[in-house]
């Protein structure tokens, strides 16, 4: 249908996006990998290399080649095994979450009762929050173990208050960016809900359908499609949770990757250091990716 | 009968409705109530609504950080890197929506894969960069920055509302030779004004709330409200009341705008994929 001129239009208006993010991702993308061979310190670059050992390679500007050293170190760092498991319990457990969480929710707002409306804008308003407001609202104002909200709850049933971010540091983390997610995930399961059938409803009601058997054979499959898309977007998102974990000092027990390597890089100013973890965290991201992309891009086509 | 017995159940549901939703949105709710509160009654929660009401903490908070200069900077930032991002994204939607080729459906992924890079693989060299051009810190520079990061998502979403559009009528506008400009700045762009203003907000809701980047590239200068949150952070700085009054002034504007924005926030983040 398109015309041979149309098409050559077509390439030519489609390059400026595709040479900005061609740009975007390669450029840093190229300089990373090449920090991370390099024993490079931010605050003195050429201190690494004043004793040069026999064979000692340097690049153009006389820094220091590391080989895979930053790798080794890296990936041997018991800290990377910590950061590993945080990201994987946060990503594992908001998803979760959020999925079970959303589908009941948006379950409820299906129904008809009175103030829906507010409802609803009150159970999507969390999303709408600033990560680093939402994080420090919950550290200070809801779980302070002395005067936070829940404290004063638990102290009032006489029971021990608990102190969430000493003692729980991942939980408390988790429970705050699900809070965030799960509105996310009502949201769009809502929408899907809302667009089954009606006449189905009517008849399998008729029919005398149980309704767990209606949501298990009915809603169940009609929501799969609106799921794998929550679980798209929210592993984007929360595989690069951050501000929480900054605003709330935790990265020592509750950091995840990129906030292991925002230390590597921006706190000890070890440029190779944080590059090859900044490549680790890439080269994992497109392991998830790879199998999230397959799972949408099927979902698309239908 | 059965009448009677619907609005019992829809009662119940209601009383179920509203205290699940109070609980979800109490967060909020509380940090706008303990704005209005003295440093001294912010913490004794016991005793909450039996002390007194005030917007001291607004006053304080307003003298202590210029909240002005930091809502400017979000509303710029917000603003500045989705419309440049639109202009952008308009032509290339256009382009794989009526002129697509047997790679778009690629390249539409490829597109959307750039959003699966962890920004940790970029901080460093862009950090790096923008020093030596001295873009720290400016918001040239982070307009930039938010404008790459959305783009992708944009591109879908107006690719997604573009298709809906009869390729028919494009086409007998340039029938009537109108050039590939007019073609989408006169036909085209009036036609998808709804997606187009649906992109927009979600997007500036996306970049307003933007943290790993701002936090990183910013100091004073070109600081948003994510950093004027941050600064709240510190111990000395901790006061409850001026906490939530700094809180409830930075989500404010944004929470307003997503209510009315409802359902194109849902439209647009699902990529179409959604009915």
């Amino acid at each position: 249908m398109a015309t041979q001129q149309t098409r050559l239009l077509g390439k030519f208006a489609v390059s400026p996006s595709v040479a900005v993010l061609f740009l975007w991702m390669i450029v840093p993308l190229s300089m990373t990998i090449y920090f991370s061979f390099l024993r490079y310190n931010l605050l003195d670059p050429n201190a690494a290399c004043s004793i040069l050992s026999p064979g000692q390679l340097l690049d153009s500007a006389n820094r220091c080649m590391a080989g895979f050293n930053n790798y080794k170190f890296f990936l041997t760092d018991p800290k990377f095994f910590q950061a590993m498991g945080n990201s994987l319990i946060l990503v594992g457990w908001v998803l979760g979450i959020s999925v079970v969480g959303g589908t009941l929710l948006a379950l409820l707002l299906d129904q008809a009762f009175y103030g829906r409306g507010i409802v609803r804008i009150m159970m999507i308003a969390p999303f709408l929050v600033m990560p680093t407001v939402s994080a420090l609202v919950w550290q200070n104002m809801l779980m302070d173990p002395v005067s936070g909200f829940f404290a004063t709850v638990f102290k009032g049933l006489g029971l021990q208050p608990i102190d969430w971010f000493t003692n729980y540091p991942m939980t408390s983390v988790v429970i705050m960016v699900a809070w965030q997610w799960v509105p996310f995930a009502t949201l769009i399961l809502l929408t899907s809900l809302q667009s089954l059938d009606g006449e189905q409803k009517e008849a399998a009601e008729m029919d005398g359908t149980p309704p767990l058997a209606f949501f298990w054979y009915i809603t169940l499959p009609h929501l799969i499609r609106p799921m794998t898309v929550v679980i798209l977007i929210e592993t984007i998102f929360l595989l690069n949770v951050f501000a929480e974990i900054y605003v709330t000092g935790t990265g020592g027990r509750a950091g995840n990757l990129p906030f292991l390597v925002y230390q590597y890089g921006l706190i000890s100013n070890d440029i190779g250091g944080a590059s090859a973890g900044g490549i680790v965290a890439v080269i994992l991201a497109n392991i998830v990716a790879f199998f999230l992309m397959r799972m949408i891009g099927k979902n698309l086509e239908g | 009968m059965a009448r009677r017995e619907s609005v019992k159940r829809k009662i119940i549901v209601t009383i179920f409705a509203w205290a699940i939703g109070l609980t979800v949105f109490f967060p909020i709710l509380w940090t706008v109530l303990t704005s209005f509160k003295t440093e001294g009654d912010a913490i004794n929660i016991a005793g909450f609504f039996s002390t007194g009401w005030t917007t001291e903490a607004y006053s304080v908070v307003q003298e202590r950080s210029n909240y002005m200069k930091f809502a400017m900077n979000s509303v710029i930032l917000a603003l500045g890197s989705t419309l440049l991002a639109l202009v952008i994204a308009i032509p290339s939607a256009w382009a794989m929506a009526f002129a697509p080729g047997k790679r778009t459906k690629d390249l539409l992924m490829w597109m959307l894969s750039t959003k699966m890079m962890p920004p940790v693989g970029a901080l460093i060299p862009i950090y790096l960069i923008f020093r030596d051009l001295g873009l720290l810190d400016t918001r040239g520079g982070i307009i930039i920055v938010l404008m790459l990061l959305n783009l992708p998502i944009i591109i879908w979403m107006l690719y997604t509302y573009f298709k809906e559009i009869p390729g028919e009528i494009l086409e007998a506008s340039r029938m009537d030779g109108a050039s590939l400009g007019k073609e989408i700045f006169y036909v085209l762009t009036p036609m998808a004004l709804p997606g187009i203003a649906s992109t927009l907000l979600l997007n500036i809701i996306l970049a307003w709330n933007e943290a790993f980047w701002t936090l990183a590239l910013t100091t004073i200068d070109a600081a948003p409200l994510t950093q004027f949150i941050a600064s709240y952070s510190s111990p000395e700085g901790l006061f409850w009341a001026k906490l939530s009054a700094a809180s409830t002034m930075a989500i404010a504007p944004i929470i307003i705008l997503g209510w009315f924005a409802q359902k194109q926030l849902v439209r647009g983040l699902t990529f179409g994929a959604v009915k």
